[in-house]
């Protein structure tokens, strides 16, 4: 009973912070930067439940967001496919491309998964960059508007309202997956892959179906990405994009949802702050990275939760 | 025919010696304190940058070239000082995450210390080419083979003839053992990384004259190294010399005989394949969990 109000009072925070955010937004720009933020944190949520919750890393996440970003792309302007079942099929895909590929991968572990998958990332990235015929290549491919039912997604704000359900709905989703029997096999995953095998739990069923969810988050969010950027480029599968979605989740806190949320908003919104010390901006988000991992290695939300509870007399 | 495919494996394997530098930095430092250094490409380009522009600005040669090495070494020791040592016993991804951070940091450092312009160091023995069996061969690729060869060497008398060599060892295998026999396992921490770095700058001084060198050139020559790391098997140096070796020779044929444009593709290709039948890489230790 506890965790479901917990949960749900988590949900109507989330949901009152996107309404009420725009109060401040004195242009379109904030809706813009407001919509990317939403956009890494579906992301970011969907990568936490397998880096935070299973304790698989991933170093090639945006190589299935960019997929998903190019699935939609290919199949709305060369083949003339509906938006939405672009968006489905391209998720359909990378899903089942994440499932070919987890099985084997996922029996690796540590450094070696991170080889594995950082070799993935870069495979797609650089089959994007090469197969100019039908990708466009390094100068990028156009899209359309998103348009359902004779109505057409389109600018800042309506982006806005749609990413923010979109995230409610994904939030409410990975909450619901971390406390169903899946969430507590992953962290007995998580916890000792051995202890778990012996009481049961069939741990790489779990690995591999975590990884493909994580990947078809990404690949749905590539999709919406594309479409309401209008324009797309292969770096957005780039090695430094998978780095930048896994720091977005473990510098808010691994294995929590709102954590990895908090993360993705910080770190999108970082380099427009930086923007205007542009000439340091590599190194201070590199400064950044380095001391909050040094200073509270379990990421920024459980360590700020740990200093309450302390000043909280221990309750 | 044969000609061609001489040109590949020349090119091929004087690529390959330096991903086997690389390489062996990140098993270095992997033995000494099971950290996987991302900044280690950055070692490389600070190696190169740091020499290509001393040169320019009129320093001799051989100056430029201890500078270079001396100042990797300082950025290496100060990394593991500052960013690993303070977080000893944190995940393996938030350690990945701090070396990232690390390189990161390092490179926009680069970017405002130089700038982002190609750099570039003359050969060090001219560029008149050698012919062999009709295919050719620049004396800067000698240089590399050797240099290379020299350092492994080198690396091989410090690790099993010198009594701190055989410290840094006896640390890699039982770090605890280690210090109860009074070995100072923070200093061999600290040497690891100065080693590493060290490594890593030899390698991106004697490439620098045919590849030339930015602030971003270490970002794929440390994946390289990473991989070449990986294929051999963590932690293993004569691994990590011939997976560089393999991850060389590979680009180069691929490059030659597909595509050029598939040449980074087909290294991780390979390492994926590898990894999918022997997931602790070709010499590993086949690996068996304490539960």
């Amino acid at each position: 009973m506890n965790i479901y109000t917990a949960r749900t009072g988590g949900l109507a925070i989330l949901a009152t912070i996107i309404a009420v955010a725009p109060l401040g937004f004195s242009n379109t720009y904030f809706y813009d930067v407001g919509v990317n933020a939403m956009f890494n944190a579906i992301v970011c949520v969907g990568l936490n439940l397998l880096i935070g919750y299973a304790g698989q890393i991933s170093l090639g996440h945006a190589g299935f967001f960019a997929l998903g970003a190019y699935g939609s792309g290919i199949l709305t302007t060369v083949y003339g496919f509906p938006p939405i079942g672009a968006l489905v099929l391209s998720a359909a895909v990378v899903g089942l491309l994440a499932f070919a590929v987890g099985r084997p991968i996922l029996k690796l572990k540590g450094h070696y998964l991170a080889m594995a998958t950082l070799g993935i990332g870069i495979i797609i990235h650089i089959v994007l960059k090469t197969e100019a015929k039908i990708t466009g290549g390094p100068d990028g491919m156009s899209l359309d508007n998103f348009k359902m039912l004779g109505f057409a997604i389109k600018g800042d704000v309506m982006w806005y309202w749609v990413a923010g359900i979109a995230l409610v709905g994904s939030v409410w989703l990975a909450l619901n997956l971390i406390d169903s029997p899946v969430g507590r096999a992953l962290r007995a995953v998580h916890g000792s892959e051995v202890g778990a095998e012996v009481v049961g739990v069939d741990t790489s069923r779990y690995k591999v179906l975590v990884f493909v969810v994580s990947a078809v988050f990404a690949s749905v969010v590539g999709s919406l990405f594309a479409h309401k950027n209008g324009f797309i480029t292969p770096d957005i599968g780039s090695f430094f994009h998978s780095v930048e979605l896994v720091t977005m989740v473990v510098l808010g806190g691994m294995a929590s949802t709102f954590g990895a949320l908090i993360g993705a908003v910080i770190l999108t919104l970082l380099p427009q702050v930086l923007a205007a010390v542009e000439q340091y901006e590599a190194m201070i988000l590199g400064a950044i990275m380095m001391g909050t991992m040094i200073f509270m290695p379990k990421g920024l939300l459980p360590s700020l939760v740990a200093v309450l509870r302390r000043r909280g007399g221990g309750r | 025919m044969f000609a061609a495919f001489l040109q590949y494996l020349f090119s091929g394997l004087t690529s390959g010696a330096i991903y086997a530098l690389a390489g062996l930095g990140f098993a270095i430092i992997y033995n000494a304190s099971h950290v996987i250094n991302f900044a280690q490409g950055e070692f490389i380009m600070i190696g190169g940058m740091a020499t290509a522009t001393m040169v320019a600005a009129g320093t001799p040669v051989p100056v430029a070239i201890a500078l270079a090495m001396a100042a990797s070494m300082l950025v290496g020791v100060a990394l593991e000082k500052f960013a690993i040592e303070p977080a000893r016993n944190a995940d393996v991804v938030t350690i990945i995450i701090i070396t990232i951070g690390a390189s990161i940091f390092l490179r926009g450092g680069a970017q405002l210390l130089w700038d982002k312009e190609f750099h570039a160091l003359p050969a060090f023995s001219g560029e008149t080419p050698i012919g062999i069996l009709g295919a050719t061969l620049m004396p800067q690729s000698l240089w590399v083979f050797g240099v290379a060869g020299l350092a492994i060497v080198v690396l091989w008398w410090f690790f099993n003839r010198t009594l701190f060599g055989k410290a840094m060892l006896a640390t890699s295998h039982n770090r605890l053992a280690a210090q109860l026999v009074g070995i100072g396992v923070k200093k061999v921490l600290l040497a690891s990384f100065a080693l590493s770095a060290l490594l890593g700058a030899v390698g991106g001084i004697v490439v620098t004259p045919i590849t030339f060198t930015n602030y971003e050139a270490g970002i794929m020559l440390g994946l390289k190294g990473f991989s070449a790391a990986v294929l051999g098997g963590l932690g293993n140096g004569t691994g990590a010399i011939v997976g560089g070796l393999i991850v060389g020779i590979a680009e180069a044929l691929a490059s030659g005989y597909l595509s050029s444009a598939y040449k980074d593709a087909i290294a991780f290709l390979i390492i994926l394949f590898v990894l999918f039948f022997m997931p602790s890489g070709l010499f590993g230790k086949r690996g068996t969990d304490r539960v």
